[in-house]
């Protein structure tokens, strides 16, 4: 061997920031949405820590509304790792029944940003891993990968640490926290590469198979729970069975289906690259308040 | 416009199409390459990491709608796509116009993904500059083939020169402008060669581009300059050698992260291999302690390895049960690197706070943190004519030579010979900030002539003849709160009770031991680095040391509390109001710095940081001398 391929680097960079802060931080913990990232970050964990098991917990901050799928996954990965999974659903989301249909922007700020700062408070950690990507929006290229957020959780942009080399400050005050990005530096076509290579599991939901589908708002959706659906919208929307996959992983009624026969995961990433609309945009949540939509909501406390 | 499509892109496209098992084995093998781009406000920089990520299909078709909405918005180029709006992402500088700080981009091309760091350019960021260039294989250095060699252009160039970078290309941007004219490129080219050259770069790669156009970005030479006869940038950056593979040809050195122990059966060392190789049976050295053993196996979850290599996470167990933690440095027995405590070094300020002369900072490098002194800098050097001037400290985005002093010896090799052992950042101990970037240049000769003489009765021994613990009682507070009135009512009680004691008193040690320091923030900061030093000697000698000193700077009685053990330091905050202390003005100090006749006084015109969390507070106010002096005492019972 005389060089290493991107992927070993970006892999070997990823496993040095995981261990660095299991190393200087008193509490940390992995946030687990059960999406592909998490799934190569967990993987990255696994190997940073062989034979131990990763040091941490998973963190799932849950919203109730994720596909069955996705929560069978879940305990299953848990299992496997042999890691403590913790998972948190607001109590205030859930007494109020905040859901995606009715409540707009609030599912999401209820759920998730106002959930994920009431676990981290609940349990005291000091330091949270996530799996967001440079690549992914204009405002997460331009953070670090230890990310600063004050004791409210708010996100400063102008007051950022200089990060040089591969040294990493992790001192900070009590009751302020890290976000931890590990995989920063990574591009979706690695991450999909590497869950090939290393065999690593996901959710069945990002292959193409016939599944039950609404439209709703001009979008395409899947009917995971017919009951809830109906439920919540009163009556249930007309059901067809198509071909689909799914190129994010949120709540099901939040995240929108492609239309597609890509069933193993070569063609998964064959669509991807050949596909010309980003990954998010099948996702709601960057559409609103224009152009500084993520940026903001980071300020805010979101991931 | 003169759109030319690059072959190699297309290629790569229509592999995706037809054959993605193909396509995605040539991907798995790809090697990375990590550069930055640098150049003055109006040089082109973003719109030249825009060109590229459009030319390698970077760009989704929702993104350039969304940039074709914005660049009619608050575009600079018109009706024409503005590829810098692509590239410049937080909403604040969206507003200006302008990068404020290190944005990461990705793109590949056939042979290699780029992890691109798009640099602002103008003075007062030179900390991003830095920050971009410090994971860097290469710089591209943007010139305006209109402006030429300018003093930006200068100063980005040292910057990467001093940050180690030796691959640097200069990119004469704009040619279109200047109707692509191979006089003003040659011109430009000679006139950076003799700057290159006065500053010590060995060799730089000039093309002529333009950003804009697309021409010599992908394919060259571009039909507009049929004169030139080198590469393409693309080309450039896909030939020119990687860090890792060049630290790999060096001796081997792993600085421990962790210490992996699932079990009692299991002890390895983890970490990030930072240069050389290793194998099963190498002899390998722990150091600082120097205890060798060879290598039993390279763990990791894919299985052991034969061999490991520079820039991989590994997990290494040993033969020998030798001590090891986080911190020390695993490396080749027949050639390991120096350990010492003083050393000159190059610094970046990076922070808006100013450089404290012989405050403690953590020094953090590799896996070690220590804390540090830096002395007054040599020099500082200014960025634009490269003149080393005299400097009393450093401000943000300074850079200087000075010492650097470590509280403990650390493992270390001279910054250019090995970026993971020679690079250091420096850490407020109060604000946690990143204060500074350093590089090590060579330890100082005097630190490895002095070493610690053992001493066979120990502190601990001194301790118990005096049958108590001892401890530093730190009176810390305004000038005229009563700390000497208190720390002496407490030493007269402590003397009844048979204790050995020692005061420290501020006005006093100033008579002898400090007497050639002054009131500047400088010398204050040394004066208290000096009774810390004593009051450890004392305790070292088993007593109990009372300190009476204003200490208005939390980070100094930090720096205290850091030389001590555990639990030793007991901060007494002496809590009196300013006016109430003002009114007593018992030595007329207040006076004389309302009226101006003494500057840098305490509460006065020099700031005093109350202590956040001390172990003892005596208001007063309330409490007379007495009763302070009672509560102090009831606090720090038992005495042994």
């Amino acid at each position: 061997m005389t060089f290493l391929t991107h992927l070993q680097r970006l892999e070997a960079e990823a496993i040095h920031i995981i261990r660095e802060v299991a190393a200087e931080t008193e509490k940390p913990v992995m946030l687990y949405s059960v999406g592909k990232d998490s799934a190569v970050m967990l993987h990255l964990a696994k190997k940073a820590f062989y034979p131990s098991p990763p040091p941490f917990p998973l963190l799932h901050v849950d919203t109730t509304w994720k596909f069955k799928d996705m929560y069978a996954l879940r305990e299953k990965a848990a299992k496997d790792a042999g890691m403590e999974l913790l998972v948190y659903q607001n109590p205030e989301a859930k007494e109020r029944g905040i859901n995606p249909f009715d409540h707009g922007p609030l599912h999401t700020d209820m759920w998730k940003t106002e959930g994920l700062k009431q676990a981290l408070d609940k349990y005291g950690f000091d330091a949270a891993f996530g799996g967001a990507r440079r690549d992914e929006e204009k405002s997460r290229a331009k953070e670090r990968v230890f990310s600063f957020r004050t004791s409210s959780h708010g996100w400063d942009p102008k007051n950022q640490r200089p990060e040089l080399w591969n040294i990493y400050n992790a001192r900070k005050k009590k009751g302020e926290s890290i976000r931890v990005f590990p995989i920063s530096n990574w591009t979706e076509l690695d991450v999909w590469q590497y869950i090939q290579l290393e065999d690593i599991e996901i959710v069945p939901l990002y292959f193409a198979a016939p599944r039950p589908t609404f439209i709703y708002e001009g979008g395409l959706f899947m009917a995971d729970d017919e009951q809830r659906l109906k439920d919540v919208l009163g009556e249930l929307p007309e059901i067809t069975t198509r071909s689909v996959r799914f190129r994010t992983l949120g709540c099901f009624p939040l995240t929108g289906a492609v239309e597609s026969e890509a069933a193993t995961l070569s063609e998964v990433i064959q669509e991807t690259l050949l596909t010309t609309t980003s990954e998010r945009q099948g996702r709601v949540i960057d559409k609103d308040s224009g152009g500084a939509g993520m940026e903001k909501k980071k300020q805010e406390g979101y991931f | 416009m003169t759109e030319q499509k690059p072959d190699a892109i297309y290629r790569t496209d229509a592999l995706i199409a037809e054959d993605i098992d193909a396509y995605l084995e040539t991907h798995q093998h790809k090697t990375m390459l990590r550069f930055i781009t640098c150049g003055s406000v109006d040089d082109g920089k973003s719109t030249l990491i825009g060109r590229l990520l459009y030319d390698s299909k970077m760009i989704f078709e929702d993104q350039l709608e969304a940039l074709s909405n914005d660049s009619k918005r608050v575009g600079t180029q018109g009706q024409e796509i503005d590829f810098a709006l692509l590239v410049d992402g937080l909403a604040a500088e969206r507003e200006q116009g302008i990068t404020i700080d290190v944005a990461y981009r990705f793109f590949n091309t056939e042979k290699r993904k780029f992890i691109v760091a798009d640099c602002p350019g103008h003075e007062q960021y030179t900390r991003n500059m830095v920050t971009g260039a410090s994971t860097a294989d290469l710089a591209v250095i943007l010139v305006d083939a209109r402006k030429g060699v300018l003093v930006q252009t200068r100063r980005h160039s040292y910057l990467c020169h001093l940050i180690g970078i030796k691959n640097i290309v200069l990119a004469v941007n704009k040619m279109d402008l200047v109707d692509y004219d191979q006089a003003t490129f040659d011109k430009i080219v000679a006139d950076y060669a003799s700057f290159a050259e006065e500053i010590g770069i060995e060799s730089f790669t000039a093309l002529p581009i333009s950003g804009f156009k697309g021409d010599n970005i992908t394919v060259a030479p571009s039909e507009n300059t049929p004169w030139y006869d080198g590469p393409s940038l693309i080309e450039h950056l896909e030939s020119v050698e990687v860090l890792s593979s060049v630290a790999a040809d060096r001796p081997f050195r792993m600085p421990v992260q962790w210490v992996n122990r699932p079990n009692l059966d299991f002890r390895g060392f983890s970490g990030l291999i930072a240069t050389g190789s290793v194998k099963p049976g190498d002899a390998i050295r722990v150091l600082p302690s120097g205890k060798t053993s060879p290598v039993k196996s390279i763990v990791t979850y894919d299985g052991d390895l034969e061999e490991a290599m520079a820039g991989q996470s590994v997990t290494i167990t040993l033969e020998d049960e030798i001590d090891c933690s986080r911190g020390d440095v695993i490396c080749v027995a027949g050639n390991p690197p120096e350990t010492a405590d003083q050393f000159e070094s190059t610094l970046v300020w990076l922070n808006d706070e100013d450089m404290h002369v012989g405050r403690g900072y953590w020094l953090k490098l590799g896996t070690q943190t220590v804390s540090a002194t830096v002395q007054q800098p040599k020099y500082r050097v200014d960025v634009n004519t490269m003149e080393e001037l005299a400097a009393k400290t450093l401000s943000l985005n300074d850079i200087g030579v000075a010492e650097v002093y470590t509280d403990r010896p650390i493992v270390f090799e001279p910054y250019e010979d090995n970026r993971t052992l020679g690079g250091f950042v420096l850490i407020d101990k109060i604000t946690n900030a990143t204060v500074a970037a350093g590089m090590l240049n060579f330890s100082l000769r005097r630190s490895q002539n002095v070493h610690w003489q053992a001493t066979d009765i120990s502190r601990r021994h001194h301790a118990e003849m005096k049958n108590q613990t001892p401890r530093v009682l730190w009176f810390t507070g305004l000038s005229g709160s009563g700390k000497s009135t208190i720390a002496n009512e407490v030493e007269k009680k402590l003397a009844l009770m048979n204790r050995h004691t020692f005061l420290l008193d501020g006005d006093n040690v100033r008579h002898g031991l400090n007497k050639d320091l002054g009131f500047t923030e400088a010398d204050r900061i040394e004066n208290i680095r000096r009774v810390g030093e004593v009051a450890r000697l004392m305790t070292d000698a088993g007593l109990i040391v009372l300190t009476a000193f204003i200490s208005p700077f939390r980070a100094e009685r930090q720096m205290v509390r850091d030389m001590l053990e555990d639990h030793e330091f007991i901060e007494i905050f002496v809590d009196t109001p300013l006016e109430v202390a003002e009114a007593r003005d018992v030595k007329g100090l207040y006076k004389k710095a309302r009226e101006g006749k003494l500057k840098n006084f305490t509460g006065i015109d020099s700031p005093y940081e109350p202590p956040q969390d001390p172990e003892i507070t005596v208001n007063t106010v309330e409490m007379t001398p007495e009763e302070a002096a009672d509560h102090i005492i009831q606090q720090i019972l038992p005495l042994k």
